[in-house]
C-alpha cells in the first residue's frame, strides 16, 4: 500500500461511513465550480473614484509612492523623472508586455531599456499590472513572456504601471479577471500579489525596507 | 529538531533568568499585541472573517479525502508532482531524492515550519548539501546553531548586538571594520550574502501557507520576498505543506488572507502572496522547470474526527503565542518543542504523544487570551484541558499532583467536612497574611518563592453561597 492510500483510507475512516456517500462528492464539486464569494470588507466595495482613493492610500500607508498621468504615452517620461529624483541610473529591464513596449521611449533618449527575464545586477523592473485590488493597495502580476517574475524581485526599484480602469475593490473581484484573462481553473506558473516594497522586522521587530525584493516600489497609475 | 519538553520545568527557570532573553522578549509584547489591535480595529468586518473563515476549515476538513485527491488531479494537469508523505522520516527521504535526481549541491530555503517538523536542514547536510536559510530571522538562527522560538518571527529571542557578533564571525570574508551599528546595515550585509547563495542554488525549498483545490497552487505569504527568489531562481521548486493546509478555492483562501497577516504581524496584508502553480510553462523566461509538492500526514489524520480536530484549522499566524503570558515569561525554546505557545500546546502532545509533550498543555494559566485572539476560533484551553485529563488517565501526571487531587476528591464527597476543612484553612491562611500577603507558605514554597500568595479576604465561596439563600448541593 502507498503512503496515498494510507493516508486516504485514514481520513476516510476518520470521516467515518458518511465518507462514501455521493452527497459529499457533490458538495465538493459545487463548491470548486461555484467558488462562492465570502463575506466582503465595505471598504472593498467603493465606488470608482473612492476606490481608486483608497487603492492610493493603502500603497502610500505600506510606504510605496504613487503618481498619476493621463494617458500611457506619459509613462516613459514618468519612469525617467522618477528614476532621477531617486538618483538611479537611467536603465530599465522590462517583458515583452505590447502595452510597454510600444510606448513612446524614444523621447527619453537617455533611459536604457533592456526586454526580458531580471539579473541579479538589474537596478530598475518595469511592470504592468493585470488589476489592483483597493482594499489592500495590491497589485497582481502574472508570470509569462510579457512580465518575467524576477523583474518583481530581483532589481532594487520597481515600477508598476496600471490603468486606473483596472483597479478592483477586492481580492474576488480579482480572481474574477484573472479567470476572464486566463480561462476558469487555469493559472499562469505564477500570481504575484505585491503590497509595498521588500520588508523585514527580523531584527529586534524594527521594520526596515528593502530585505531581498525591491527596496523602493513606485506605482504609476494611468487614467483614461 | 529533538524534543525536549519533558525538560520544561528547568528550561522555563533558565529562561526567567536569561537577560538577554528577557530583553528581547519585551519586543514581542510591545510590538505584535499593538499592532494586531489596531489592524483589527480598522477591519471592523474582522470578527464576522473569523466566523466565515472557521466555516470554511470546517467545511474542508469534513471534505477533506476529496479536497485533497481534487488538489492533486490539479497539480498534475499543470505539470507539477505531489509526493505524500505519512511520516517525517518518508518525507525527508522525497526531498533528497528529488534533490539527487537534480543533482543539487545547494539548496535555498524560505521559510517552513514543516521543514523544522522533519528536521530536514541535518538530514540533507548530512547527506552532502549545502543548506541555505534565507528568511532573514532564519538565517540568523541558521548561523548561530539554533530552532526558531517563534513560528513567525523565528529570532525573535535574538538581540541587535548578538545579531552583529554573529555576521562578524560568520562573514569573515567582510572587512573587519566594517560598521554595522545600524540595523540597516545588517539588512543589507544579509542581503548580499543571500543574494549570491540565491543565484547558486539548485533546488528552493519552500513552504505553503495555503494549498488550493480549485487549481492546484500552493500559495506563501513574505514580506522579504526570499520565498519568491528561492522558488524563481533554481530549476527545481520543492514545496512543504501538511494535509490540513488545503482550502476549496481561490475565494476561501482570501477569507483566511483577510485574517492572516492582521493576526500576526498586524500588517492589513503581507508584501507577498504568491500562488505558485506548475512548472514553468514552455513560453516563460524565467521560474523552475520542476515543481514538487510534498504533502505531510505525520498524525495529521489522527487528529480528524477527534477532540483535536478544531486544531487542524490553524494557520499559523502567531497570535496566539504573541498574546500568551507563559510565552512572554520564557519566549520559546523553553518548550523544548517545535511549535511553542498555546497552539502548540495542543499540536506537539498530538504530533509526538502526550508522554513527550505532557508538560505543554500544563503550561498555561488559562487566561483564554489565546481563544480570544484566535482567528480561526481554536478552543485552545479547552484542548489543553483535554489533553491534562487524557495525561491522569494515563497515570503520567507527577504523584504530588495525583496524591493532590486525590486528597480533594476525599474532601469534596464529603460536602460538611469540605466546608469546615475550607473554613478552617481560610482563618488560617488569614492569620498567616501580613497587609493581605503571605511571603512563605508551607507546602507551597513554588509560589511563594518568586511571589506572594494573597491572603483569603472575607467570607468563603460556600459561606456566600449560603448567604444568597441557595441550597448548597
Amino acid at each position: 500500500m502507498t503512503s496515498r492510500d494510507t493516508i486516504l483510507g485514514a481520513l476516510r475512516r476518520a470521516i467515518g461511513p458518511a465518507a462514501n456517500d455521493a452527497a459529499r462528492r457533490k458538495a465538493v464539486q459545487t463548491r470548486l465550480s461555484e467558488h462562492p464569494r465570502g463575506l466582503i470588507p465595505a471598504r472593498g466595495q467603493l465606488p470608482a473614484d473612492e476606490r481608486i482613493a483608497l487603492f492610493r492610500k493603502m500603497l502610500e500607508d505600506v510606504s510605496a509612492s504613487v503618481e498619476t498621468v493621463k494617458a500611457e504615452s506619459e509613462i516613459p517620461a514618468a519612469v525617467a523623472g522618477w528614476l532621477r529624483r531617486r538618483n538611479a541610473p537611467q536603465s530599465l529591464v522590462h517583458g515583452a508586455d505590447p502595452h510597454i513596449r510600444d510606448m513612446p521611449w524614444q523621447d527619453e533618449a537617455e533611459l536604457k531599456r533592456r526586454e526580458g527575464k531580471a539579473a541579479g545586477d538589474d537596478v530598475t523592473g518595469l511592470s504592468r499590472a493585470v488589476c489592483g485590488v483597493a482594499e489592500t493597495g495590491t497589485l497582481m502580476l502574472l508570470s509569462g513572456p510579457d512580465n518575467p517574475s524576477t523583474i518583481n524581485f530581483l532589481p532594487e526599484n520597481h515600477i508598476i504601471v496600471i490603468s486606473a480602469a483596472d483597479i478592483e475593490g477586492d481580492y474576488e473581484s480579482a480572481w474574477d479577471r484573472l479567470r476572464a484573462i486566463k480561462g476558469d481553473g487555469i493559472m499562469p506558473r505564477t500570481v504575484n500579489l505585491v503590497t509595498g516594497p521588500s520588508r523585514s522586522a527580523d531584527i529586534e521587530q524594527t521594520l526596515l525596507l528593502g530585505a531581498h525584493g525591491p527596496r523602493a516600489l513606485h506605482v504609476i497609475i494611468v487614467e483614461d | 529538531m529533538k524534543m525536549h519538553s519533558a525538560d520544561f520545568s528547568a528550561d522555563a527557570r533558565a529562561a526567567l533568568a536569561d537577560r538577554q532573553l528577557q530583553r528581547a522578549l519585551g519586543n514581542v509584547q510591545r510590538g505584535f499585541v499593538e499592532k494586531r489591535r489596531k489592524a483589527r480595529d480598522k477591519l471592523p468586518e474582522f470578527d464576522a472573517l473569523r466566523d466565515s473563515a472557521k466555516a470554511i476549515k470546517d467545511h474542508t476538513l469534513a471534505h477533506l479525502d476529496l479536497y485533497l485527491e481534487t488538489y492533486e488531479t490539479r497539480v498534475k494537469e499543470s505539470g507539477g508532482h505531489v509526493h505524500w508523505a505519512a511520516d517525517e522520516a518518508e518525507a525527508r527521504d522525497i526531498v533528497l531524492d528529488i534533490c539527487r535526481n537534480a543533482g543539487a549541491q545547494t539548496v535555498t530555503k524560505g521559510k517552513s515550519m514543516i521543514s523544522e517538523e522533519i528536521a530536514l536542514n541535518p538530514f540533507l547536510e548530512t547527506n552532502g548539501l549545502t543548506v541555505v536559510e534565507t528568511d532573514l530571522g532564519e538565517y540568523i538562527i541558521q548561523l548561530r546553531g539554533e530552532h526558531p522560538s517563534h513560528i513567525i518571527a523565528p529570532a525573535v529571542h535574538v538581540n541587535r548586538d548578538e545579531v552583529e557578533a554573529d555576521f562578524r564571525r560568520h562573514h569573515d570574508f567582510l572587512p573587519a571594520s566594517r560598521n554595522l551599528e545600524a540595523p540597516e546595515s545588517l539588512l543589507s550585509e544579509a542581503r548580499g550574502v543571500l543574494r549570491e547563495k540565491f543565484l547558486a542554488a539548485d533546488v528552493g525549498i519552500t513552504g505553503a501557507n495555503f494549498l488550493i483545490a480549485e487549481t492546484g497552487s500552493s500559495i506563501i505569504v513574505t514580506n522579504e520576498g526570499n520565498g519568491d527568489l528561492t522558488q524563481l531562481l533554481p530549476r527545481v521548486h520543492i514545496v512543504l505543506a501538511s494535509l490540513e493546509k488545503v482550502v476549496p478555492t481561490l475565494e476561501d483562501a482570501s477569507q483566511i488572507l483577510r485574517l492572516l497577516a492582521r493576526s500576526a504581524s498586524g500588517q492589513e496584508f503581507s508584501v507577498y502572496t504568491t500562488l505558485s502553480t506548475g512548472p514553468r510553462r514552455p513560453e516563460d523566461p524565467d521560474g523552475p522547470a520542476e515543481y514538487h509538492v510534498v504533502l505531510l500526514d505525520n498524525g495529521r489524520s489522527k487528529m480528524l474526527g477527534t477532540e483535536f480536530q478544531d486544531m487542524l484549522r490553524c494557520i499559523r499566524c502567531g497570535a496566539c503565542l504573541n498574546h500568551c503570558p507563559v510565552y512572554h515569561a520564557i519566549g520559546g525554546h523553553a518548550y523544548g518543542s517545535v511549535y511553542p505557545g498555546p497552539m502548540g500546546a495542543v499540536l506537539s502532545p498530538a504530533l509526538a504523544g502526550v508522554d513527550k509533550a505532557g508538560a505543554l498543555p500544563n503550561a498555561s494559566t488559562f487566561c483564554g487570551r489565546c481563544e480570544e485572539v484566535c482567528p480561526m476560533r481554536i478552543p485552545l484551553p479547552k484542548m489543553m484541558r483535554q489533553w491534562r485529563e487524557r495525561e491522569f488517565a494515563q497515570n503520567m501526571s507527577p504523584p504530588t499532583q495525583r496524591y493532590g487531587i486525590r486528597l480533594w476528591a476525599f474532601f469534596a464527597r464529603r460536602p460538611a467536612l469540605y466546608r469546615l476543612m475550607a473554613g478552617a484553612a481560610a482563618s488560617l491562611l488569614r492569620m498567616m497574611g501580613r497587609n493581605g500577603r503571605i511571603a512563605s507558605l508551607p507546602l507551597g514554597g513554588g509560589w511563594t518563592a518568586t511571589r506572594d500568595f494573597p491572603a483569603p479576604q472575607g467570607r468563603t465561596f460556600q459561606e456566600m453561597w449560603r448567604a444568597r439563600g441557595k441550597k448548597v448541593a
